[in-house]
């Protein structure tokens, strides 16, 4: 007789990088390791923090940041979390208003994307707005503690900014922002594809950079599971790690592509035309109207050591709450946040050996961390 | 006396709002607002000034709502209802019935909770009624198939009314099925054979 399988419940939120999540479960890749995947779709991250930590949710696809702040009682419902395997790298990308664009190009923006130019114009636009009298620029990002929220204050205060004080910032849902730049209530926003290449499409907004060249195969969301979960279920976290890295290897080849944008878009998915989900897929992004740009590792999924969280990762996101004033520094802190980006788990579900560990992190600016 | 708390309750759903808003009349609460919609939200809040704010979990705007009570200075610092943890029960019922309070900081928890359990309780209800409105849909649809497959057996048999449904449930029960189960097995085939 058949063995009966283990079922997972995960909360997902509708984007790009879900897609491993998904592969796992319309492509067997689940049922491959025993496990009956079943997803459930979210409306916010918000929901996802809830569900999880009353245990609706076994597992979520959740922004890098999220079970830090969650770990170390930075948001409400916090409960101790753990992140033992990344779902994506790279996937953002920095958007403007056309018309911002039209004064970041005058000031010498490059149109390939580099993030130290396009920044330095910025700070010019800015500049010259400042001494107009004109109003403060207003960005989007999804969520205070999110990759999108660090990269573009990193960026901004790479070209000199204060990201609290030269611009403001505001949470909008990612849904939400192409429209709202369309309609002049946000002048830029730092969001996951499909929502920088609609506003591209629509011709209301203009990519200037991008998760890839600000931090190159950076994490962009991991599984999370409750610390109490993983612990009480380490045979179906290990087999669920071997699952999701089996569906990440086949999301990330090139022949099933538009297979995966298939699934992606149908109606209890993304509910996006496919071809708004293929460009960050094929790494062939539209940046501007009439600018395209091959960006190979534009959003990358792959199986193996490459998904395997590291506590460099971890503690870069720290970094950032620290320095923007979401978190105290404190050994205890950076003890606790090393144990949830450890790669551990991963590493031993798939039985890989002598993978290393201390890559050191580069950003575009040279600063290394 | 003290006076009373001032509700803002934010659902797209304007049933299920008005629902809550009644419930929370009834309970003798006066200051109940309805928000349905985002736009200009914070301007609203701001001049609302609510003690308790609640929001459905379908609402796609926790996350910005949630960044406003941080950083906003012209909002009073609403914080989540759920920071109490050993009231682990009402945090699952909540999240289970599908929606989410906040509470401006230092309100005593006696007054809120009756609230929050209003909200639950409202909740429940509506999702109760839904399920009982598809039901109806789906017994009505149920009837009609019977009706079709007793006509069927009326015009091809020369049975009466009676006759014909006496004959689906006889069938039924020597099979051990249910008599709609029967009912569209019998329409389905009909209409193949008309073809």
């Amino acid at each position: 007789m058949e063995k009966s399988l283990t079922p997972v419940i995960a909360g997902f939120i509708p984007l790009l990088d879900s897609a491993v999540l998904v592969a796992a479960a319309e492509m067997g890749f689940a049922e491959q390791e025993g496990i009956a995947l079943k997803l459930v779709r979210e409306t916010s991250w918000a929901n996802i923090r809830d569900r999880i930590a009353v245990g609706h949710f076994d597992v979520a696809h959740m922004l890098a940041p999220m079970p830090i702040a969650a770990s170390l009682n930075l948001t409400s419902l916090a409960v101790p979390m753990l992140a033992p395997m990344l779902l994506g790298l790279g996937g953002n990308a920095i958007t403007v208003s056309t018309s911002l664009w039209e004064d970041m190009a005058a000031a010498g923006a490059d149109t390939g994307g580099d993030p130290g130019s396009t920044g330095k114009a910025l700070a010019a636009v800015i500049a010259s707005r400042r001494a107009k009298s004109a109003p403060l620029l207003h960005f989007g990002v999804v969520h205070p503690f999110s990759g999108h929220a660090y990269e573009l204050r990193y960026w901004i205060a790479a070209a000199g900014l204060d990201p609290d004080t030269d611009v403001e910032i505001t949470v909008l849902a990612p849904q939400i922002m192409a429209d709202a730049l369309a309609t002049g209530q946000l002048d830029g926003y730092c969001v996951g594809e499909p929502w920088n290449t609609a506003a591209v499409a629509a011709g209301t907004g203009r990519i200037v950079t991008y998760k890839q060249a600000i931090w190159p195969d950076s994490p962009e969301k991991v599984l999370g599971v409750t610390r109490k979960w993983a612990e009480a279920n380490p045979l179906t976290l290990a087999a669920l790690l071997r699952a999701l890295s089996g569906a990440a290897d086949w999301c990330a080849s090139t022949e099933n592509v538009e297979k995966l944008a298939g699934l992606l878009s149908s109606a209890d998915m993304l509910g996006c035309p496919a071809e708004v989900c293929l460009p960050a897929l094929e790494g062939s992004m539209r940046l501007g109207r009439n600018t395209m740009k091959q960006v190979p590792d534009f959003l990358t999924f792959s199986g193996g050591a490459k998904m395997a969280p590291m506590p460099a990762h971890g503690k870069w996101f720290h970094e950032q709450m620290v320095r923007w004033g979401q978190a105290e520094r404190s050994e205890e802190a950076s003890a606790a946040v090393a144990g949830i980006f450890s790669p551990d788990i991963y590493l031993s579900a798939l039985g890989l050996e002598n993978v290393p560990r201390d890559t050191p992190i580069r950003m575009f600016d040279g600063r290394e961390f | 006396m003290i006076r009373g708390l001032s509700i803002l309750v934010i659902d797209d759903n304007k049933i299920r709002a008005s629902i809550i808003e009644q419930g929370l009349r009834d309970a003798g609460h006066d200051r109940v607002i309805l928000v349905h919609q985002m736009d200009g939200l914070v301007r609203q809040i701001a001049e609302i000034n609510p003690d308790v704010i609640v929001i459905d979990l379908e609402n796609p705007n926790r996350d910005q709502l949630e960044h406003m009570f941080q950083v906003s200075r012209a909002v009073r610092r609403p914080i989540a209802m759920f920071v109490d943890k050993s009231d682990s029960h009402s945090i699952e019922a909540a999240v289970d019935a599908g929606v989410s309070a906040y509470v401006v900081d230092g309100l005593k928890r006696e007054r809120v909770k009756p609230i929050l359990d209003m909200a639950i309780s409202r909740f429940r209800a509506f999702s109760k009624l839904n399920e009982e409105l598809e039901e109806a849909r789906s017994e009505l649809a149920d009837r009609k198939t019977i009706d079709r497959a007793k006509g069927i057996l009326m015009k091809s048999k020369g049975l009466s009314e009676q006759e014909a449904y006496d004959l689906l449930r006889r069938s039924a029960m020597n099979q051990s099925r249910k008599i709609i189960e029967v009912a569209r097995s019998l329409v389905i085939a009909s209409g193949l054979l008309e073809d």
